[in-house]
């Protein structure tokens, strides 16, 4: 098990390193960053200076060899926009995504794992054929077209929800949090649907996938005929076996989420990690870019590796295999 | 008899299919007494699964029981409401399935799961369900069943989770188990051990066991009767040492024929020619007169009923007596 863990830990750390070659590589690519920093009249012994200063003269591979020791302690260097430490920046805008991609996952899963057993289990009735109907549409709309949509509906027409923002946050530490007011939680409501929609049609496909494939098995066949009740069977047996998967596919699925929050945080103008992204696109501020490729991918690898661990606690067959096998 | 167990009478089972209905079972009937087992033989696709599976209530559309009853010590269970059926099942009968490996959940301790069982059938608390979950375990031969039941099921071979199995099948004290070739997916060396549990267990607890299987020794072994089935009905059917010595039925005739000798010295199967009719092309009249090397034209034209010959019952015109109603 520990073995297995921190063989897991290291392919991690492998990842995280062909990503930092990556964001380390955009700085190169995007030209002489002296040049954003300064006026048009600074003198050329001033940019000389700079670069010095900046370290920019160095062999590429030291200057890659102190990027990644500085972003080993999350020092990402100082926006070209906003003159303040990436870092910083980052921190500030974190908990608001955060919270929105929890808050989505939370909706989609459960959105999901309801509607996807109900249509595993009651597969010929009108509503099981609705959901099915309703995930074509999560599926085929794109985000920023739903998020529109519901903004039409909700904020234009209806005047119920926000049509931008966090509302009202509430600081706990350096945390900001906006599930503690009312107009936080309901600012919440559009962002978190937009934003999970598209999970929860992917893990109800899922769920009734695999239940319906869970049902013809021959342990589900055996506790029929161990007269087990229906709802022992399917909730204690086919839904259980069901959510193997169900939770690898949804873990995996927080980094992805957490990446298109990038879209629905522009749409509803979320002050999230992926609005600070964008912005800094327009204004090619690459110190936000490369540090922001470099939190998504980290989140996305610590994912991966605690749904792997997580994983061999769910079904037992793994953690012997596991534990044998390393 | 007074101690019939199982009491099957004229039973059909149908599927529906885009091509039509297709009858799978077709007036089978036969009886199991108290601690008696019944060996059930036959070609793949005979129907013998089904017929246990309709005892137990789980032929699941499009099949359907279209005709016939069954009788469980003289209560009628085939037209029971679901959920009363629910409750016969793994209280009344105890079904063991061919394959170990993927009977249990691999989720579950097999102690979670056999207390669960027992406690959806009786009224025990959690701890007295442990307790005779672990005698449960120890009565199949299970070592060190207070360690073994927190287990789960990939940590036992193949015939150690077919004992698992069957302790699940018994733990409410059914009057009836069926085993539908519970040694198929063994090993041959434990195959011998898990019938002599099943033989022992019906015989301590008087539990009436129905035994599919296609290994003509196995039946020879353990089993008190024997039914021949065929296409969707019983050919013959009598006790195992009539039907194993003297079989009257020409499929049963050609299928003894195919049991290899105790002393091995000839281990080839005699193979009766042809195959099984499909479901769809049953022929008219006997369903094996294509391939009966003594099929006369009554074969051809009317089914044969079962006829009893001694203490066995042989579905066959060649054991009718009786003139036959000629078309002429
Ligand atoms: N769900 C089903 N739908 C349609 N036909 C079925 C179904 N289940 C069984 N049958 C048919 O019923 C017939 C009897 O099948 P059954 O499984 O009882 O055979 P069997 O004697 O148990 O064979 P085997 O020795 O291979 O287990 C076969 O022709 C089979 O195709
Ligand atoms: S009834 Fe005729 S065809 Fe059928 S087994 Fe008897 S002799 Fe053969
Ligand atoms: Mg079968």
């Amino acid at each position: 098990m520990l073995a297995f863990t921190l063989r897991r830990a290291i392919q991690a750390i492998g990842v995280m390193i062909a990503v930092g070659i990556i964001s380390f590589s955009m700085f190169r690519f995007a030209g002489d960053p002296v040049n954003q920093m300064v006026s048009m009249d600074t003198s050329g012994a001033e940019r000389a200076a700079i670069r010095q200063s900046l370290g920019l003269d160095d062999p590429v591979i030291v200057q890659f060899g102190r990027y990644v020791a500085n972003a080993a302690q999350f020092k990402f260097g100082i926006s070209y926009q906003f003159r303040l430490p990436v870092t910083n920046l980052l921190m500030e805008r974190m908990p608001a995504t955060l919270e929105l991609a929890i808050c989505a996952t939370i909706f989609a899963m459960l959105g999901g794992i309801l509607m996807g057993v109900y249509s595993a289990l009651r597969r010929d009735t009108l509503l099981a054929h609705a959901f099915q109907a309703i995930s074509l549409i999560g599926i085929s709309l794109p985000t920023f077209l739903i998020g529109i949509l519901l903004i039409y509906l909700f904020s234009v027409t209806l005047g119920w929800l926000p049509s931008f923002g966090r509302g009202d946050v509430v600081h706990i530490g350096w945390w900001t949090t906006g599930l503690l007011t009312l107009s936080g939680l309901k600012a919440l409501i559009m962002p978190s649907i937009t934003l999970g929609l598209f999970q929860m049609t992917l893990i109800m496909r899922l769920v009734r996938a695999e239940m319906l494939e869970v049902m013809r098995t021959d342990y589900i066949r055996f506790a029929r005929a161990r007269g087990l009740t229906t709802r022992a069977i399917h909730f204690g047996h086919a839904l259980r076996n069901t959510l193997v998967p169900v939770i690898t596919v949804a873990g995996l699925q927080f980094g992805s989420v957490i990446a298109f929050a990038i879209i629905t945080e522009t749409v509803f103008q979320w002050p999230g990690m992926g609005l600070l992204f964008v912005q800094a696109v327009q204004n090619v501020d690459i110190p936000i870019m490369a540090a922001y490729l470099m939190m998504v991918s980290l989140i996305f690898v610590t994912i991966n590796l605690v749904v792997d661990i997580l994983y061999t606690i769910v079904d037992p067959r793994l953690r012997s295999t596991v534990s044998r096998a390393h | 008899m007074t101690d019939t167990v199982l009491s099957v009478r004229s039973l059909q089972v149908e599927f529906a299919s885009r091509r039509g209905t297709l009858r799978a079972i077709d007036g089978v009937s036969f009886d199991i007494a108290k601690g008696e087992v019944l060996g059930v033989v036959g070609e793949s696709g005979a129907g013998k699964s089904v017929t246990g599976l309709a005892v137990i209530g789980l032929i699941d559309p499009p099949g359907r029981i279209a005709g016939g009853e069954i009788h469980l010590a003289g209560t009628r269970i085939d037209n029971l409401p679901p959920e009363e059926m629910r409750r016969v099942r793994g209280k009344r009968i105890g079904m063991i399935f061919q394959d170990p490996l993927t009977s249990l959940n691999p989720l579950y301790k097999i102690g979670d799961q056999i207390v669960e069982t027992i406690r959806t059938h009786l009224n025990l608390s959690e701890l007295a369900a442990r307790r005779r979950a672990i005698d449960l375990l120890a009565e199949v031969g299970i070592p060190a069943p207070e360690k073994r039941i927190d287990g789960y099921p990939h940590e036992f071979s193949g015939g150690m989770r077919q004992r698992v199995v069957i302790a699940l099948a018994i733990c409410a004290e059914p009057e009836l188990i069926i085993a539908d070739e519970p040694t198929t997916a063994l090993d041959v060396s434990v195959q011998a051990q898990i019938i002599s549990l099943i033989k022992r267990l019906g015989r301590d607890h008087g539990t009436a066991v129905m035994l599919v299987t296609h290994d003509m020794g196995v039946i020879a072994e353990a089993s008190d009767r024997v039914a021949v089935m065929y296409a969707g009905r019983v050919a013959e059917i009598g006790p195992v040492q009539a039907v194993v010595k003297n079989p009257l039925h020409p499929y049963a005739k050609g299928l003894m024929g195919a049991i290899p000798t105790l002393a091995g010295e000839d281990k080839r199967l005699v193979q009766i020619p042809g195959s099984m009719p499909r479901l769809s092309a049953i022929p008219r009249g006997c369903s094996f007169n294509p391939r009966c090397a003594f099929a006369f034209d009554r074969c051809r034209v009317e089914r044969p009923e079962p006829l009893a010959q001694g203490a066995q019952s042989v579905a066959c015109h060649l054991y009718d007596n009786a003139p036959a109603e000629s078309a002429a």
